[in-house]
C-alpha cells in the first residue's frame, strides 16, 4: 500500500484532503483558527488549476463557493465562530437548490468573537440547526489527523452524492495539532462525483425527482437551468403548490435522513461489554479514549463511542450501547449541547451524565475519569 | 422589423409578476437585444440577481439563470465568472439590493474589476416589499418607513463604481430604451466590472406615496430631471442636486481579475516545471 508519512497540522490536512478530494475552487475569508486552510488552499490550487478567492466576507464566501459548485466545480469554504454565523444564510440557500459545498468551520470559543485562540465545541447546534427552515445537513467530527484527512475527503464525496452541504467541524486543538499522518496515495481514495444528467441539455430538468431522492446535476453552461432559493418544483421554477412544496422540503431531508447508515461512522472502543458508555466527539473524542483506557486499567468496564459523523445523529447505535449499559457519560466543551441528542436517543432507559466546560480549556482525561468513576 | 425576443423568452412563465407599466420590463428587453448584438449564444450567458422585484427577471429569460439571496448576486456571480472565465455573466439588481444590502460586494467587485456586467435598476425604493426607504430615495419624497418624508441622503450609483474602481460606468433612463441598450452593451463589450443604472418608474410603491401612481407621471417626472453629461458639465453641483445625470461617465481599461489570476496559475505551474 502506497502511503506516505507525513508531518502536518489538522487545518492543512483539510487543505492537503480536499485538493486530492477533487476540491478545484475555494472562497473564504481569514478568521482563526481556520486561516492556515485558507493560505494552503491559495498555494495549492494555483498548481492543479483550481480557483482560490479571498472575498470580502463570510457571506460572500459561502455565496462564491455555491456559484463555483453550480458551475460545475467541487468547492469549499471554511471558517470559525463568527464566520460560521455569517455563512448561515448562503448555506440554506446551497441546501435549497442542491449545490454541493463543504464547509469547514474550526471551532473557538464563542458566543461572538468569544475566545478566538482557544477551543471549543459551541457550534454544534449551529452546524445541524444554523440556518432558518427544516433542512438537513451533514455534520462529520474527525478526531486524529488521519481522520481529518479521510473525513474532509468523505465530506466532498457526501455533499457530492447527496448534492448537499457538508460540514466539517473541527475544534482549534485538531485544527492546530500538528503530527505524523499516513497520507494515503490518491489512487487508493474512492472519489465520488456527483451524478451526471443523461438526458440532452434541453430536456434536462434540475430537480426531477423521477430519478430518485438526488437528481442529477448538471453545471452551468453545460445544461443551462434557472434555479432559486424559492420553494420550485422539478423545472427549478418558483411554486407554492402546496402539494410539490411539501414533496420538495420531504425529498431533501430524506436525502440525508434515508441514507443514515451510508452516512454512520463511529469509532468504538470497549463497547462489547461497556457499562459505563461514554460518547464524546473530535479533540474531546480523543480525550476520552485515554479516559475510557485508563478506567479498563482500574477494573471499570468503560466504553467509548466517538461518531465521525455527528448529523445524522447515531440514535441506534447510542441506545443500543445505552441499553446494555448502568450510565451514559457525555463529554463536550460545551454547556450541554449533545448531551440533549444522547438523552433523545437514550429514551430514559439509562441515567446520562455529563462532563461540559465552556472556559476555552480542552476536557482533559482525568476530568472524564472522574466521572467515570463517579457513575460506576 | 421588429426584433424577435422569442427565443430569449420562457413563453411558459408568463404572465410575469411585475405590476402594468413597470419599467423592469422594459430593462429586460433592453438586456436581451443587447446580448443578442452582441452574438452570444444563450448557453453561454449567465444572468444572475438577488431578490426583488428587478430580481424576479432571470425567471423569465432563456440563460443559465440564478436567483439567489437579498443582496448576494455579484458574491454568486464571482464564484460563477471565477469558475468559467470563458463564459459571460451578468447581473440584475435592485437599489437596494445593489447598494444597501449588497453594498459591500459592489465596491469589491468593482475593486477586482472582475468581467461581470452589473445592471442595477434604481426605482428609488423597495418595491418588493412595499415602499420602504432605500439608499436612493430623493430627499423629502415619502416611504412607508419614511411617512413624513425621506431625511437620509442618497448614495449616487454612478460616483460610487466609479470611486471604487469600475472600468465601464453610465446611466440611462426608462425613457431611454435605445441608450439603455448601447449602454448595456458597451458594458457587456468592456472586460472588466461593468456598472449600469437604470431610473425606473415603481409608481405603485414610490408613485403613489408621492402623488404620481400612473406610470406616465412618474417617468414624466423622471424625465424632467434628466441631464445630458454634456450639459451637466457646465452646471453648478446646487443646479444638479436631484437630477439624473445620463450619459457614460467612464470607460477605461484596467488588468482584470479572472485574466490576473490565470496569469498567477500560468506563472506558478511555470516555476514548478
Ligand atoms: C436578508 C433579507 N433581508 C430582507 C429581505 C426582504 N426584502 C426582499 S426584497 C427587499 C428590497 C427590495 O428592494 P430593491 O432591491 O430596491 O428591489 P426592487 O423590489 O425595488 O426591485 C427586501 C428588503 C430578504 N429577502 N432577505
Ligand atoms: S412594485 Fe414597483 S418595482 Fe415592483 S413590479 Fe410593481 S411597479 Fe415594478
Ligand atoms: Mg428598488
Amino acid at each position: 500500500m502506497a502511503k506516505r508519512l507525513e508531518v502536518m497540522s489538522g487545518n492543512e490536512a483539510v487543505a492537503r484532503a480536499a485538493i486530492a478530494a477533487g476540491c478545484r475552487f475555494y472562497a473564504g475569508y481569514p478568521i482563526t483558527p481556520s486561516s492556515e486552510i485558507a493560505e494552503k488552499m491559495a498555494e495549492l490550487l494555483p498548481k492543479v488549476d483550481g480557483k482560490f478567492i479571498q472575498m470580502e466576507d463570510e457571506i460572500a464566501s459561502m455565496a462564491a463557493a455555491t456559484g463555483a459548485s453550480l458551475a460545475g466545480l467541487k468547492s469549499m469554504t471554511a471558517t470559525s465562530g463568527p464566520g460560521f454565523s455569517l455563512k448561515q444564510e448562503n448555506l440554506g440557500f446551497a441546501s435549497m437548490v442542491e449545490a454541493p459545498v463543504v464547509i469547514v468551520d474550526v471551532m473557538r470559543g464563542g458566543p461572538s468573537t468569544g475566545l478566538p485562540t482557544f477551543p471549543a465545541q459551541g457550534d454544534v447546534m449551529q452546524a445541524i440547526w444554523g440556518t432558518h427552515g427544516d433542512h438537513a445537513v451533514v455534520v462529520l467530527t474527525p478526531g486524529t489527523l488521519e481522520e481529518v484527512y479521510l473525513e474532509t475527503v468523505r465530506a466532498f464525496n457526501i455533499a457530492e452524492k447527496l448534492r448537499t452541504p457538508v460540514v466539517l467541524l473541527l475544534d482549534e486543538i485538531i485544527g492546530h495539532m500538528t503530527g505524523d499522518v499516513m497520507i494515503p496515495d490518491d489512487s487508493e481514495l474512492e472519489i465520488i462525483d456527483r451524478p451526471k444528467p443523461t438526458v440532452p441539455p434541453e430536456e434536462y430538468l434540475p430537480y426531477d425527482d423521477s430519478y430518485g431522492d438526488v437528481p442529477p446535476m448538471g453545471s452551468y453552461f453545460e445544461y443551462p437551468f434557472h434555479t432559486t432559493g424559492l420553494h420550485h418544483d422539478k423545472t427549478g421554477f418558483p411554486t407554492t403548490n402546496p402539494v410539490k412544496c411539501g414533496a420538495l422540503i420531504e425529498r431533501m431531508l430524506r436525502k440525508v435522513f434515508g441514507n443514515r447508515e451510508w452516512l454512520e461512522k463511529n469509532v468504538e472502543h470497549y463497547t462489547e461489554d461497556a457499562e459505563i458508555l461514554v460518547f464524546a466527539f473530535g479533540s474531546t473524542g480523543l480525550a476520552a479514549e485515554v479516559a475510557v483506557k485508563w478506567a479498563r486499567e482500574q477494573g471499570i468496564k468503560a466504553g467509548l463511542l466517538r461518531p465521525l459523523t455527528l448529523w445524522p445523529f447515531p440514535e441506534k447505535r447510542v441506545y443500543d450501547l445505552a441499553e446494555k449499559a448502568k450510565a451514559v457519560v457525555v463529554a463536550e466543551m460545551n454547556l450541554g449541547m449533545m448531551i440533549r441528542e444522547v438523552e433523545r436517543a437514550v429514551r430514559g432507559v439509562t441515567p446520562v451524565y455529563g462532563v461540559l466546560k465552556a472556559n476555552g480549556q480542552p476536557i482533559e482525561p482525568p476530568e472524564i475519569l472522574a466521572k467515570i468513576k463517579e457513575v460506576a | 422589423m421588429a426584433f424577435n425576443y422569442k427565443p430569449y423568452i420562457r413563453e411558459d412563465k408568463f404572465p410575469n409578476i411585475w405590476c402594468p407599466g413597470c419599467g423592469i420590463g422594459i430593462l429586460m428587453k433592453a438586456i436581451i437585444r443587447a446580448v443578442h448584438k452582441m452574438g452570444w449564444k444563450r448557453e453561454d450567458v449567465a444572468l444572475v440577481s438577488g431578490i426583488g422585484c428587478t430580481s424576479r427577471m432571470p425567471g423569465y429569460v432563456n440563460f443559465n439563470t440564478l436567483h439567489t439571496t437579498h443582496g448576494r448576486a455579484l458574491a454568486f456571480a464571482t464564484g460563477i465568472k471565477h469558475a468559467r472565465p470563458d463564459k459571460h455573466v451578468i447581473v440584475v439588481s435592485g437599489d437596494g439590493d445593489a447598494l444597501a444590502i449588497g453594498g459591500n460586494h459592489f465596491i469589491h467587485a468593482c475593486r477586482r474589476n472582475i468581467d461581470i456586467t452589473l445592471i442595477v435598476l434604481n426605482n428609488m425604493i423597495y418595491g418588493m416589499t412595499g415602499g420602504q426607504v432605500s439608499p436612493t430615495t430623493p430627499a423629502g419624497y415619502r416611504a412607508s418607513t419614511m411617512p413624513y418624508g425621506n431625511v437620509e441622503p442618497n448614495f449616487d450609483t454612478v460616483n460610487l463604481a466609479i470611486g471604487a474602481g469600475a472600468t465601464y460606468v453610465a446611466r440611462s433612463t426608462v425613457n431611454n430604451p435605445a441608450l439603455m441598450e448601447r449602454q448595456i452593451k458597451e458594458g457587456l463589450q468592456n472586460k472588466g466590472f461593468s456598472v449600469i443604472e437604470v431610473v425606473s418608474n415603481c409608481h405603485i410603491q414610490f408613485g403613489r406615496r408621492n402623488k404620481m401612481g400612473d406610470q406616465l407621471v412618474l417617468r414624466h417626472w423622471i424625465k424632467e430631471r434628466e441631464v445630458p453629461l454634456r450639459k451637466a458639465k457646465d452646471m453648478s453641483p446646487e443646479e444638479l442636486e436631484g437630477k439624473f445625470v445620463i450619459g457614460t461617465f467612464v470607460k477605461k481599461t484596467r488588468p482584470e481579475y479572472t485574466e490576473e489570476y490565470a496569469k498567477m496559475v500560468e506563472r506558478v505551474k511555470g516555476a514548478s516545471k
